[in-house]
């Protein structure tokens, strides 16, 4: 609650992602994929928030954005208050070093040819973090800090598990000082044991650096563990924006409601609740009229099919985008 | 006390530097040396590389040195290899024709591979339209038979052992930019490359630090088989009497002299052919065993 009163420390602001697709013949009308369509909201300083949704929703799409690895089609991105999309080439390489990422995939996110200690000093030279007498001490602390021992500096990434790529991917994430950090799936590739420690490596992390997460996945159960606040995605759209316990308590979006309902219980009684959605997601080169939803959705009316849903205000800390949210909370 | 412990610290780390480098290069080494057929490239490349260096100790006659009374004599223990139609110990012509035929092939191949690592890196890197024009270029480079290419280039520039390694060179550069292009657009795709984006890295780093040293295996055995080529094409050209001129030894220009003799003293142009086709065995056999150690799809 006290974090939301703070300034937000990265605003995205009608940010659209259109991809274009290969014309199929000289005459054929352009089309797009509109991966990210339209979406708008706050990261706070010192908070994790997550964004969830199935594969193709955007998700992905929105943090390679932010970090500016896809040029925006459309939109406005704020850090500290001033604009990344309209900097130049040489100005955005010299506040990158705020924004850093970490990979799914660990074992394509390390240059194979380099050692680690190489690949970690490059990265500090780039942000001229410190000077280089210095750099050696701060090696072996960023190698403490993420759990490996300084000996492992002079191997290449070929010789280390998943877990410990990892755990470099983040030492190289940390080495540049960055205030907000986006884990792109960044546990998904791993397995269930090794996802808890990098988890809470995580966690740590943001405790003694004051980092900010803006964490991307599909698994609900990590984002359960791990967020303050939580957004779902749906075709490239936002459905909902809520505290962790609100989503999770009081759905308030039809598809958050099956979402959530798709989440493995132990629990008997639980099990009956489960809502199945009917068909595919649609395309995201022709999406849906009126709520993108609709197609799929078993509450949808005359009106879903032809207005879209605004993300409104339900309670001072939940957002929703659609038009019966009140009927179906009571419900 | 602190100091004593980060000094035998950084020597740990000194030690396990080197020792990584040792066991890359020993996998390395492994792979090759249980490859027969790479060997025994290995061998003719190392044999050639120093009967070009050390051909003068070598030579038993001055290439150049004219004497008719002694032209066409077969082979004997004086004249190893026969005289040609000048009187000229052919055996000594071949060593030091070494250093040309050589030579021309390895500096039109690393000008064939600059050009074209450059290109292809800059159009798989970034694409687009960039990308279009760098491979419609390359593509009508391609378009032409390597010799008609080779022609029309010592046709304009003249003949000449110099010329003849620019046009041998030129036309190496599509076969490298292609390779280079193709690599480039899949490593390009990978995180580390991203990763390396969002740390701030500009394009020339980028590019040279981080997709060429991942690109570079392919390049390597591609040289070393475009090696065997080039020597080939430049032995053609000078067989064509475009490249080197009498009374230089290079091997395709001996090859050239002896074709009217090839009935009466076939040895002047047997000896220089077989020298030739030797080179292109020996480069062809160590360019397959480059390929299979450095192919990291090749290993478990």
């Amino acid at each position: 609650m006290s974090v939301t009163k703070k300034a937000p420390i990265l605003q995205v602001d009608h940010l659209k992602q259109y991809f274009p697709l290969k014309k199929e013949s000289l005459f054929s009308p352009k089309q797009t994929v509109k991966a990210v369509d339209d979406i708008s909201f706050n990261l706070y300083p010192g908070e994790t928030l997550s964004i969830v949704g199935e594969s193709g929703c955007g998700k992905s799409t929105t943090g390679r954005s932010i970090l500016r690895l896809d040029e925006p089609t459309e939109g406005e991105i704020l850090f500290n208050g001033t604009s990344m999309t309209s900097l130049r080439k040489k100005e955005l390489r010299n506040i990158r070093g705020d924004i850093q990422v970490i990979f799914q995939d660990p074992y394509a996110s390390l240059n194979p040819r380099q050692t680690i200690r190489k690949m970690l000093q490059e990265a500090m030279t780039i942000q001229k973090v410190m000077p280089k007498e210095q750099m050696e001490g701060r090696l072996l602390e960023l190698m403490s800090l993420v759990g490996l021992r300084p000996e492992y500096l002079e191997r290449y990434p070929h010789e280390f598990s998943g877990g410990q790529r990892q755990r470099i991917g983040i030492a190289r994430a940390l080495c540049v000082n960055p205030k907000v950090i986006i884990c792109d799936e960044a546990v998904s590739a791993l397995d269930v044991s090794i996802q808890a420690q990098i988890i809470n490596l995580l966690k740590s992390m943001q405790r003694d650096l004051d980092l900010t997460f803006l964490f991307i996945s599909h698994d609900l159960s990590v984002v359960r563990h791990i967020s303050d606040r939580v957004i779902v995605m749906y075709l490239g759209k936002i459905v909902e924006i809520a505290d962790k316990d609100s989503l999770f308590d009081s759905p308030s979006h039809p598809y958050t409601k099956a979402l959530l309902s798709a989440i493995p219980s132990i629990d008997e009684n639980h099990k009956r609740n489960r809502i199945i959605l009917k068909g595919d997601v649609p395309s995201p080169i022709n999406p849906p009229t009126g709520c993108r939803f609709h197609t799929r959705c078993p509450f949808a009316t005359d009106l879903c099919k032809t207005d879209e849903p605004l993300l409104r205000p339900l309670t001072e800390t939940h957002q929703v985008a659609c038009h019966f949210a009140e009927n179906l909370l009571s419900s | 006390m602190a100091s004593k412990v980060t000094t035998t610290q950084s020597i740990d780390l000194a030690q396990a530097r080197k020792n990584t480098r040792k066991e890359r290069w020993q996998s390395f080494w492994s792979v090759m040396t249980q490859n027969k057929a790479a060997m025994v490239g290995a061998v003719i490349i190392g044999a050639y590389l120093l009967m070009m260096l050390i051909a003068p100790i070598l030579a038993p006659f001055d290439p150049y040195d004219i004497s008719l009374e002694d032209k066409l004599t077969p082979p004997s223990m004086e004249h190893w290899m026969g005289t040609d139609d000048k009187g000229r110990d052919i055996l000594s012509r071949i060593l030091y024709g070494s250093r040309l035929s050589i030579g021309v092939g390895f500096v039109s191949v690393l000008f064939g591979a600059f050009f074209g690592i450059t290109l292809g890196l800059i159009a798989g890197y970034y694409g687009k339209w960039v990308d279009t024009i760098i491979s419609r270029m390359l593509d009508i480079m391609l378009a032409f038979p390597g010799i008609l290419l080779a022609l029309a280039i010592i046709s304009a520039l003249g003949p000449g052992l110099i010329n003849v390694t620019i046009a041998v060179g030129v036309f190496s550069i599509p076969l490298f930019a292609r390779i280079v292009r193709g690599s480039t657009m899949e490593v390009k795709k990978l995180e580390y490359i991203d990763a390396i984006r969002t740390i701030g890295a500009n394009d020339f780093l980028i590019i040279f630090r981080h997709i060429l040293p991942n690109v570079m295996s392919p390049i390597i055995v591609q040289g070393s088989m475009r090696l065997a080529t080039a020597i080939l094409s430049a032995a053609g050209l000078s067989f064509l009497g475009l490249g080197a001129q009498p009374p230089s030894p290079e091997w395709g220009a001996m090859l050239s002299s002896g074709r009217d003799f090839l009935f009466s003293a076939p040895y002047m142009a047997i000896f220089p052919g077989l020298m030739i086709s030797i080179l292109v065995l020996g480069f062809n056999l160590f360019g397959d065993g480059l390929r299979d150690a450095l192919d990291p799809k090749l290993k478990k």
